[in-house]
């Protein structure tokens, strides 16, 4: 089975670096393509959100051809939010047949956060059994149902998890439980609040969860003072600490600061023990991306053939 | 019990517009409990109507009455003498005692005067949540008797989701996360290891998703 690149690099031992693109509300290729161009060759793979705070936008999978299509690695998304178990199940067979191998798997938002609240929402599965299910499908070669898959299907399978979420004590566990699951990667929320990550990975690593799954550390970079207030506040789990507004708010140049301080986080969680390497959501941002790997020191990524 | 709210005054004016014998009809169950439908309330809905009615110009004859019970049948004949003398009937009972009218009184017309929001209970003065979907397979047993379909937003199984923070729900800061109630539950009786289990996907068959449901039992048929 041919791996993907996302595989390839962690499996290198090579601290990763993956980017996030967000796919616009049209459907315009040329974006996409746009946004491809500033991330391939700088990240190893890019993740395509799945409707993100359940905003409707162009399909992750139909993005994800589109990234194939330019030889750069996808990592496709997929909620529990919008479809059932039959609609997921169908999907992930056309994302493989397209090409794409690194599924991530998400509960998603709420509905009521977007711009279709009168939605119904689906979650037919939930994220847990949703990593089961498609490791099912490729280990076992069966459906849900118990029926089984035709052909055997190769891909990659990845979830989140986020430390910055409530009851904290039990986050480490649900962690573990992702593992248990059957998940090969996993990315967090985007971090702010080191501290209270550093205590969260302090707890991965006495449960020796690090050991079994390679964790990206999410990372944005800060815009501006508005972006660094709007995830404060209106931003569901995600925590972002007041040091952080004010450096942004003292900071002449605040574009400046905000790619500062977002290379300083990403060289320190290089040194965090059990962090594989780091997620990139520069989303809306996506032009600043090869500036900051390279300040990080993290050019050029690694190539395999 | 059954949670229900009156719909807005407007909207059932404007429903019995075409009707000059108009009925109330109260239930003296859980929209009684819930302050919603009972005999007050539809005394009260009676009296709005017709004073809208007399402001319009076109006065009518508004009646109230409550029936103990409005969904099962045999509570229904007790006031057929009202009912009949309608030429329509404004139901303050649930969905389901709408319904049983409708079936009931085949040859009137019944309409909802609440919106039927819930299965819950009050849980203080003045608020009402709600607790139970009818999944058709509880599974309160495994989760301290909290249930994780109706009072998590996404029917979870397997615990919180992402959006879990100072024990709300990201759907809204009035509303507690249930997944934080069920993991304070289980540490507190030192139960957290009950989570390491994966859940397989839910089977909702039994659920409304299995279309709408009877239950048959031959022991107690006639
Ligand atoms: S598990 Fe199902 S039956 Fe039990 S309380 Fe929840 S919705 Fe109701
Ligand atoms: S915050 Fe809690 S109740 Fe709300 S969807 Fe997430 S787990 Fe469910």
């Amino acid at each position: 089975m041919t791996m993907s690149n996302l595989q390839k690099v962690l499996n290198s031992g090579a601290f990763v670096v993956t980017g996030e693109l967000g796919p616009p509300k049209s459907a315009e290729r040329e974006k996409i393509e746009h946004h491809g161009h500033l991330l391939g060759g700088v990240v190893d793979a890019v993740n395509l959100t799945d409707n993100q705070t359940a905003i409707v936008r162009t399909s992750s999978i139909a993005c994800g051809k589109i990234l194939v299509d330019m030889d750069i690695d996808p990592v496709i998304q997929i909620t529990c939010r919008d479809r059932n178990r039959i609609a997921i199940q169908s999907d992930v067979l056309g994302a493989v047949a397209l090409g794409i191998k690194n599924i991530l798997c998400l509960q998603g938002d709420h509905a009521n956060f977007g711009n279709e609240p009168a939605a119904k929402n689906v979650n037919d599965l939930d994220s847990m059994n949703l990593i089961r299910s498609l490791k099912n499908m490729r280990d076992e070669q069966v459906f849900i149902g118990g029926e089984k898959l035709e052909a055997p299907i190769d891909i990659f399978i990845g979830a989140v998890e986020n430390p910055f979420a409530d009851p904290f004590e039990y986050r480490a566990y649900r962690l573990a439980k992702k593992v248990e699951a059957g998940v090969d990667f996993i990315q967090t929320q985007a971090i702010f609040d080191m501290d209270r990550f550093e205590r969260w990975m302090a707890k991965v690593r006495e449960l020796g969860i690090h050991k079994k799954v390679p964790i990206l550390a999410g990372v944005i970079p800060i815009k501006s003072l508005g972006a660094a207030r709007y995830m404060k506040n209106n931003v569901s789990g995600m925590i972002v600490p007041d040091e952080i507004i004010d450096r942004i708010k003292a900071a002449e140049n605040k574009k400046e600061e905000g790619v500062k301080l977002c290379v300083e986080m990403i060289k320190h969680l290089k040194t965090i023990e059990g962090v594989a390497g780091v997620h990139l959501m520069a989303v809306a941002w996506e032009e600043i991306v090869p500036e900051i790997v390279e300040r990080a020191g993290l050019l050029p990524r690694p190539k395999f053939d | 019990m059954i949670v229900g709210e009156r719909k807005p005054l407007q909207e059932i004016i404007k429903a019995v517009e075409p009707f000059e014998k108009i009925l109330v009809l109260g239930c003296g169950e859980c929209v009684t409990v819930c302050m919603a439908g009972g005999d007050k309330e539809a005394k009260e809905t009676a009296l709005a109507i017709s004073v809208a009615r007399k402001r319009a110009g076109k006065p009518v004859e508004v009646k109230s009455h409550t029936i103990e019970r409005q969904c099962e049948f045999e509570y229904l004949e007790a006031g057929r003498k009202l009912i009949e003398d309608a030429d329509v009937i404004v139901s303050l009972a649930c969905g389901v005692g709408v319904q049983t009218m409708n079936m009931h009184y085949e040859d009137m017309r019944t309409l909802p005067g609440i919106n039927t929001t819930f299965m819950g209970m009050p849980f203080q003065q003045g608020v009402w949540v709600e607790n139970c979907l009818g999944c058709g397979n509880c599974v309160l047993e495994e989760t301290m008797g909290i249930c994780p379909i109706a009072r998590c937003s996404k029917s979870m199984l397997n615990g919180p989701c992402g959006g879990s923070q100072d024990g709300k729900c990201e759907v809204s800061k009035e509303t507690d996360c249930g997944w934080h109630l069920i993991v304070e539950r289980l540490m507190k009786f030192d139960k957290l290891s009950a989570l390491e289990e994966v859940k397989p996907p839910k089977d909702w068959s039994t659920s409304h998703s299995g279309g709408p449901r009877k239950m048959i039992r031959e022991d107690v048929k006639l």
